[in-house]
């Protein structure tokens, strides 16, 4: 029975590991596909048919490029900077419930590495702990344009952590609950938490690109301002590592908004598709609708940073400070009175 | 202060309303706009597959032409070297010997003639300074190498094929 469990676990942190690798990388062809088309370009198209093969190649060229160290760079925190990046990002899909309990061979497996009844905490912790990664690696290159990104990134990321914050405890009022396990349950079918806070969702979403560091809140990299921030002096696999840290935390995030507004791997007709497939195929398509709602995201993602153009700083900062936080805040009460006026009467 | 020309505009700025300063209706209007543009009709041009087409006066790869018999034009004058404003263009001289009068049209003809394309910024001015109309740059794009040295053409590069050549090549072909 241990042995099967460790198997079992085992077996989904290294499904879940490739996965989010594999997402990863053709987060980058997708990328570049997707600013091409929409500017009326056709994009990589060289490696492969459509390209697929250039994540290989570029990844290829990512470690066998040279890498160098700047002479008056702190040696031993500049590899752990994009070192920690990497690590932080990867840690965030471990809570994520990525389909409802599978029938294998007869073993329920709950699809979820580990369900921590404080779930969203988690999250956040593992999240925040992200900026450490651009905080060191700016401050370790000894070089004034990285210790300027690796500001931004710091105080961006406190003041946009905040609202995030907020705008989640309007959801916990909802949904009663910490656990990432559960909230999905409860979004059963169509239920889904994005008709109860629709406003919650936008400043989420806000957050989650400000989190990211991606555009329009790109302000710790921005390469025409600070020629590329807090990775200057990156060059190589480090460079690479930073480069898939923010593709990786784009995935976890995509991953946590669909998973707590957008019914995570719920959709409508779930029961009757279960019913005819059974135990084992039916939670799969539910997995298969969960990497469909992610794709989306991370496309939205995309879609926005060929859209809208960078915030100046002080225009970011007005934007969490005096715009998002209060309207958290009267989100927060909002949905309070609502709760406590349908429970009284 | 008064306008001179009359023609001054004043652009009146309004204060936003409360739409515009939510900013998220134009967000969504440029994201409409930017989604719109993936169903267009795709601007790129594969280049080695397909080549984009040029104007009448595009300057390209040089070429070193021959006259109506097939004789090189070039007499080694020098004046396109003197020229060039990058320098590109060297050559060494040298006499026609008796029997190559079918090979060259004068006395004087250019032994070695090599023009380093990295050098060559492609202005045209070689061959505006030719009395000879023995040089110009109306081939194609000069294709990239790997080695720096391969970017320096000779001759066997740059003057025009001659008619038996051409004979030749076509006869292989057919």
């Amino acid at each position: 029975m241990e042995i099967a469990f460790l198997i079992e676990k085992v077996a989904i942190v290294v499904i879940l590991f490739v996965v989010t690798l594999t997402i990863a990388a053709y987060s980058t062809l997708a990328e570049r596909k997707v600013a091409a088309f929409l500017q009326d370009r056709v994009g990589p198209d060289r490696a492969g048919p459509f390209g697929v093969f250039q994540p290989l190649a570029d990844g290829g060229k990512m470690f066998f490029k040279e890498e160098t160290t700047p002479n008056g760079a702190n040696k031993w925190l500049f590899i752990a900077g994009p070192s920690l990046a990497l690590l932080t990002s990867f840690l965030g899909s471990a809570v994520i419930p990525w389909g409802q309990s599978i029938n294998f061979f007869g073993r329920i497996v709950p699809l979820q590495v580990t369900d921590i009844n404080v779930g969203i905490l988690y999250i956040f912790g593992v999240v925040s702990l992200g900026v450490y990664g651009i905080m060191i690696g700016g401050w370790a290159s000894n070089n004034k344009y990285s210790l300027m990104g690796a500001i931004r990134g710091a105080s961006q990321n406190i003041s946009y952590e905040i609202a995030m914050g907020l705008s989640i405890i309007a959801l916990l009022l909802c949904t009663n609950s910490l656990s990432f396990k559960v909230i999905a349950e409860q979004q059963h079918g169509i239920n889904w938490n994005f008709w109860y806070q629709p406003l919650g969702f936008l400043i989420f979403l806000v957050c989650a690109f400000a989190e990211t560091n991606r555009v329009p809140f790109d302000l710790p990299e921005c390469e025409t301002e600070l020629i590329g921030g807090y990775n200057t002096e990156y060059s190589g696999f480090k460079m690479g590592a930073y480069m898939f840290a923010e593709y990786i935390n784009m995935f976890v995030s995509s991953a946590v908004m669909a998973t707590l507004y957008f019914g995570g791997y719920n959709y409508p007709g779930m029961d009757f598709v279960n019913l005819h497939l059974g135990p084992t195929w039916g939670p799969l398509v539910g997995v298969a609708v969960l990497l469909g709602k992610i794709l989306a995201f991370i496309f939205f993602f995309m879609w926005v940073r060929w859209t809208v153009p960078r915030f100046r700083y002080d225009q970011l900062m007005n934007l969490g400070w005096k715009i998002l936080i209060p309207l958290a805040i009267a989100n927060i009460v909002v949905t309070a009175c609502v709760i406590t006026f349908f429970d009284k009467f | 202060m008064e306008s001179l020309s009359g023609r001054k505009k004043v652009l009146e700025q309004k204060p936003m309303n409360f739409w515009e300063r939510i900013y998220l209706p134009a967000i969504f209007k440029g994201m409409g706009i930017t989604f719109m543009h993936m169903f267009k009709k795709k601007e790129t041009t594969y280049y080695p597959e397909q080549e984009r087409e040029f104007s009448e006066n595009w300057r390209g790869m040089h070429s070193l032409k021959r006259d109506e018999n097939g004789k090189e034009r070039c007499t080694a004058c020098g004046l396109c070297a003197l020229s060039c404003p990058a320098e590109a263009i060297t050559m060494t001289s040298a006499e026609r010997q008796k029997g190559e009068e079918h090979l060259y049209r004068e006395e004087k003809y250019a032994a070695v003639y090599e023009i380093n394309m990295l050098r060559c910024i492609f202005c045209g001015l070689c061959e505006e300074a030719c009395p000879k109309e023995a040089i110009y740059l109306d081939g194609p794009i000069v294709p990239s190498e790997f080695l720096r040295k391969d970017f320096i053409y000779g001759k066997d590069k740059l003057v025009e094929l001659s008619i038996t050549d051409l004979a030749a090549q076509k006869g292989v072909l057919a």
